[in-house]
């Protein structure tokens, strides 16, 4: 069965169209990527899924129940969880109680292990589970977001670039990561700015422009940079 | 007036820790809706003085202490949620000055209604007028009521603390205070962290009502008015958007408010107010973000 399904959405912020009639599924054990330049539309659309955004048109589900007019916390709540882009880690509480608040999107009772399988994936934050969240670098940040948002143990994990203002070497570390949690059955949906990276690491690549799907791309397709800059030039 | 300070009592010294433990619950009791709808509460005082009202009417019925206790957290809990249901969140999408103006409203209007339905003269809360009565303590005279408001002001404080990093409910009141929208999108409720952080609050208020009508039982229309000013400039002084600096801001005017209302000689404690705001506007020239918050903390997190 198909975990999420986007079918002709649109939002709209007041007088700005921001996303225009943009179709796209995602199934389980599957990373689909969505790129394109600034102001494409991207980080709109996830949005528009946590409930966020304004959606003036289409519809978005979750195995078959449509998400539009819920509350984001509702969303949150029904299996599908959002690593939100700049990482929004609470820096003053500690990396376990930000895992914690991961709990709040809880939709399955009775498995407390979790936060074992969260760490399993990123020991760091095992190691650091006691400090304080606002010390951690970067990298260790968007590990925990990620983390975070694996506690809730979601269907459908949405990540709004992840690489974003990390090293070259961390970046490689958060998609494997990625790699992993495909491998785990979820399905994934992520946004980013790194598109050679992402073509290759995704199933398939939806390039957005003012808020539309302009081409879709195949890992074989990474290495072809003629059409990637033609995609984002088109 | 240092010599007046040199020359403060012990008895002094037991009511000013009283004063302050009473302050500190009520900044409290601001800061926690302050922190999850970055609302402040100008009515609260007039929560307290709702719950007064129940007290001097327990009495006037007979009632035991206890019932009249009971009758005030019912009253006063009551009050809070329907001030949420009716004000608050009909309203939590406005801007800040609309929601400051709201519950200006709200305070003058519970105000005017307890002026017309009970008059100015106001009413007399007896049950707990033993609580005034002395002990005697190493030779020193203490008012029981200085004791007890000591105790139950730690006593609710250490509690709140431990709901507040214990509890999942907590943990979520105090995401929400620093970030609500990214709470949110993790699932926490926002109705609920609201009629939490409200309820609290409102228990908070009864309490205080409960401390306040033993110290003065004379309740009026503008029962609790003149605190909850002093609180808010306590709260402001310590720093509104953590409940830690804003308990010790709370804390320390009652203190300071407490051991100066006994220094200053009878005649001169008129002025009280007077030297108490020139002290805050001190403060607050010297550090805008608070007395008790670290560097430069900023009031709105980005």
């Amino acid at each position: 069965m198909t975990a999420l399904v986007l079918e002709r959405l649109s939002v709209r912020y007041g007088a700005v169209q921001a996303v225009r009639e943009l179709s796209l599924e995602v199934n389980p054990g599957e990373i689909v990527g969505l790129i394109g330049p600034n102001g494409a539309g991207k980080s709109s659309t996830l949005h528009a899924i946590m409930g966020a955004a304004p959606v003036v048109g289409g519809d978005v589900r979750l195995r078959d129940d449509s998400l539009v007019g819920r509350r984001s916390e509702d969303i949150a709540r029904s299996g599908i969880a959002l690593v939100p882009e700049g990482r929004r880690i609470f820096g003053e509480l500690t990396v376990e109680e930000n895992l914690r608040l991961g709990l709040a999107g809880r939709w399955r009772a009775g498995d407390a292990a979790a936060f074992e399988r969260a760490y399993e994936l990123f020991p760091v934050i095992r190691d650091f589970r006691g400090r304080t969240a606002g010390t951690l670098s970067g990298g260790q940040q968007q590990q925990l977001a990620i983390a975070r948002a694996l506690v809730a143990e979601p269907d459908v994990l949405l990540l709004d670039e992840p690489s974003l203002g990390l090293a070259p070497r961390i970046v490689e570390n958060v998609f494997d990561a990625l790699a992993a949690i495909r491998e785990r059955g979820l399905a994934v949906l992520l946004v980013e700015q790194r598109a050679q990276r992402t073509v290759a690491l995704a199933d398939r690549s939806h390039v957005l422009a003012n808020g539309e799907l302009r081409l879709t791309l195949g890992p074989g397709d990474a290495d072809d940079t003629e059409r990637l800059v033609a995609a984002y030039l088109a | 007036m240092t010599v007046a300070i040199l020359n403060v009592s012990w008895q002094t010294l037991a009511d000013a820790l009283a004063l302050g433990g009473v302050y500190a619950l009520m900044a409290v009791g601001i800061g926690l809706v302050f922190g999850v709808l970055r609302l402040v509460n100008f009515a609260y005082g007039q929560l307290i003085m709702a719950g007064a009202y129940a007290l001097a009417f327990a009495s006037q019925w007979n009632w035991p202490g206890w019932a009249g206790i009971v009758l005030c957290f019912a009253v006063v809990l009551a009050l809070s949620v329907a001030m949420d249901r009716l004000v608050f969140r009909p309203l939590r999408t406005q801007s800040p000055s609309v929601m400051l103006v709201a519950t200006f409203a709200i305070a003058f209007l519970l105000q005017s209604i307890a002026l017309l339905a009970f008059g100015p003269l106001g009413k007399i809360a007896t049950s707990l007028a033993p609580l005034n009565r002395p002990v005697t303590i190493g030779g020193v005279d203490i008012r029981k009521i200085a004791i007890v408001a000591v105790l139950v002001a730690a006593g609710c404080l250490l509690l709140l603390q431990l709901l507040l990093t214990r509890t999942s409910v907590g943990l979520h009141m105090r995401a929400a205070s620093m970030d609500f929208d990214t709470a949110r999108l993790l699932g926490v409720r926002a109705n609920r962290v609201i009629g939490g952080a409200v309820l609290i609050s409102g228990a908070l208020a009864a309490v205080v009502a409960v401390m306040l009508t033993v110290q003065n039982p004379l309740v009026t229309p503008d029962f609790a008015l003149y605190d909850t000013i002093v609180v808010l400039a306590g709260v402001v002084l310590g720093g509104l958007t953590r409940p830690i600096p804003a308990t010790l801001g709370g804390f320390s005017i009652g203190f300071a408010s407490g051991i100066l209302g006994g220094a200053l000689p009878t005649n001169q404690s008129q002025y009280l107010p007077t030297f108490l705001f020139a002290a805050v506007i001190l403060v607050l020239l010297v550090r805008p973000n608070g007395l008790f918050t670290r560097g430069g903390g900023q009031l709105e997190r980005v």
